[in-house]
């Protein structure tokens, strides 16, 4: 009952701040924006050659759509995920809302597993909404995917983007300055996972399930359920430390 | 019963001693006013009682259930007004207090209808539909206390209910509490002495995080009862009054004298030669009176005088 009172309200939240509708037209434009610059960026570079200059760029394909719209995704997505989540605990820390809101029957985990799951929603809608747009404009400007494969590609870039976003809810609760957390949740993103690369355990860490995904449009289903674990276990570990420090923490 | 009680509750960040051992019971069905100077530890106690904060020593209980025990079955049944209440800004009042209402878990008609009768309460029915964004700072005092109502609490928290308001304001919210007599507990904690007089039945002294006394109002005026004197004279004399206060301070009957604008108040040892001797120090200083009166004791002589000991005592 208090979970949907609370995601009631986040979800007016990320409504009524605009915040929904600027995560799903920025996903969406990429979504769209992906296959049209991979078929027409060779085009448009060796008609801007000049002087004499003969470019040779072989012609774009499905492959090259599909792996600019991850990448697009991947970035956009990111810092998406990063931004919302970063002042959702420390911002209403700092107003002072959580206190008003939190000496009422609200239980502090029903109160940020709400904020993640309502954010989640928010990237899932954009996610699933992007993956239509870029799957309508490969199918005009190449050809038709295999829409399973495709749903799996989606799917995994979604788990990706809820890894950046439950690291940074965490980061969120430790302080009430949300620049912190997001300092923070870039720290923990970026040294362990550059770190986990240098001692070749990379094709474990989340980055590995975008390369499943692209792997799977190319036709190769080898999967990567180590790196599929690991992330699950960075979206559920993470939560769960956010809770253990915010329910005992004073507000 | 005991709507609040405390024992040796201590609050320590660092090494400021924000309480310090606090003892304290509060009667159910009182206005209690928690009065102490900025800094006594009013908010402390207040945020440990909500369990924003926990107390580095000791326990309260909050009607009947320890606080940190049994946080939820407490917060079912307290309201809680802040210093500084905070909202959602892009909420509107009634969306606010309809979301209150949905956290107590109130059936939708019920909610429908404490948040039209504690928005008409807060006068608040005409900016119902406008964002809570774009309120004054009375309204959004009102809105506070409002959402504290919405669930009939049995207790009331206010922390500092009136200090950051207008006299207007001030006057509106000291009336609503006024209200709340004999429908809940209120325990309201403020650094103003005439809002206590005001509204409260009993007192709370805190300062450096200690109970320095607690008791009924009237008992504790009784209790502490200067007798006083205040003169009024002309605004062209007071020089002559300044004067006059130098050349009496010196009695023996006169325990000492202050003076604001226009008025000197004059706590006497000895009444009845204080009266006497008074009448006959005017025309000596050539002052001729406005006022004369003997006084009650204020409240604010009470505290200045009980928290002037503890100063005097560390």
């Amino acid at each position: 009952m208090s979970m949907w009172v609370e995601f009631r309200k986040e979800w007016m939240y990320l409504v009524r701040t605009y915040r929904f509708l600027v995560s799903v037209i920025v996903l969406v434009f990429f979504g769209l924006a992906s296959p049209f610059l991979a078929k027409f960026l060779p085009e448009i570079i060796t008609s801007a050659a000049t002087g004499g200059l003969n470019i040779q760029i072989p012609p774009a394909t499905v492959v090259d759509a599909i792996s600019q719209y991850v990448k697009n995704i991947e970035q956009f997505g990111i810092l998406l995920a990063w931004i919302f989540a970063m002042g959702a605990v420390a911002q209403e820390k700092d107003r002072g809302t959580a206190a008003m809101m939190l000496v009422k029957p609200m239980p502090r985990g029903t109160f940020l597993l709400a904020k993640f799951i309502s954010l989640a929603l928010v990237l899932a809608c954009s996610v699933i909404l992007a993956g239509i747009a870029g799957y309508y404009y490969t199918y005009l400007l190449f050809e038709a995917m295999d829409i399973l494969r495709w749903l799996a590609l989606n799917g995994l870039l979604l788990v990706y983007l809820l890894v950046v976003l439950a690291i940074t809810l965490f980061c969120s609760t430790l302080t009430k300055s949300q620049v912190a957390a997001g300092g923070i949740a870039l720290g923990i993103m970026i040294i362990p996972g550059q770190v986990m690369v240098l001692l070749k355990w990379g094709k474990s860490l989340p980055g590995e399930l975008l390369t499943w995904g692209a792997r799977l449009m190319r036709g190769n289903t080898s999967p990567s359920w180590i790196a599929f674990g690991v992330s699950i276990a960075l979206v559920i570990v993470p939560l769960l430390a956010a809770w253990l420090v915010f329910r005992r923490q004073e507000l | 019963m005991i709507a609040v009680r405390a024992e040796q509750l201590r609050k320590i960040f660092g090494k400021f001693i924000a309480l310090d051992g606090l003892d304290l019971n509060v009667a159910e069905g009182t206005i209690f006013g928690f009065l102490g100077p900025n800094g006594a530890g009013k908010t402390t106690t207040i945020r440990i009682l909500t369990g924003l904060a926990h107390a580095t020593h000791g326990k309260a209980w909050v009607l009947g259930e320890e606080v940190g025990r049994n946080q939820p079955e407490i917060a079912h049944q307290v309201g809680f007004l802040p210093e500084e209440p905070a909202f959602y800004n892009w909420m509107t009042p009634r969306e606010f207090l309809d979301h209150t209402g949905r956290i107590f878990g109130l059936p939708a008609a019920l909610r429908a209808e404490r948040t039209k009768e504690l928005l008409e309460l807060a006068g608040l029915e005409e900016s119902a539909k406008r964002r809570i964004g774009g309120f004054s700072r009375g309204m959004r005092q009102r809105l506070a206390l409002a959402q504290a109502l919405i669930n009939r609490p049995k207790l009331l928290l206010l922390d500092e209910p009136a200090s950051a308001l207008d006299p207007e304001g001030r006057k509106e919210v000291l009336d609503f509490i006024d209200h709340l007599r004999g429908q809940c507990t209120v325990f309201m904690s403020t650094h103003i002495l005439a809002d206590v007089e005001r509204v409260c039945d009993t007192v709370g002294i805190i300062n450096r995080g200690r109970l320095v006394t607690e008791a009924p109002r009237d008992a504790l005026l009784k209790q502490y009862a200067i007798p006083a004197v205040e003169v009024q004279v002309d605004e062209n004399k007071l020089s002559e009054l300044a004067s006059w206060s130098e050349s009496i301070k010196t009695q023996p009957w006169v325990a000492s004298v202050s003076i604001r604008g226009p008025v000197a108040r004059v706590i006497v040892e000895d009444i009845a030669t204080a009266k006497s001797e008074l009448l006959k120090s005017f025309p000596l200083a050539g002052l001729i009176p406005t006022r004369y009166e003997v006084v009650k004791p204020s409240l604010e002589d009470v505290f200045l005088k009980l928290v002037g000991q503890e100063e005097a005592a560390k």
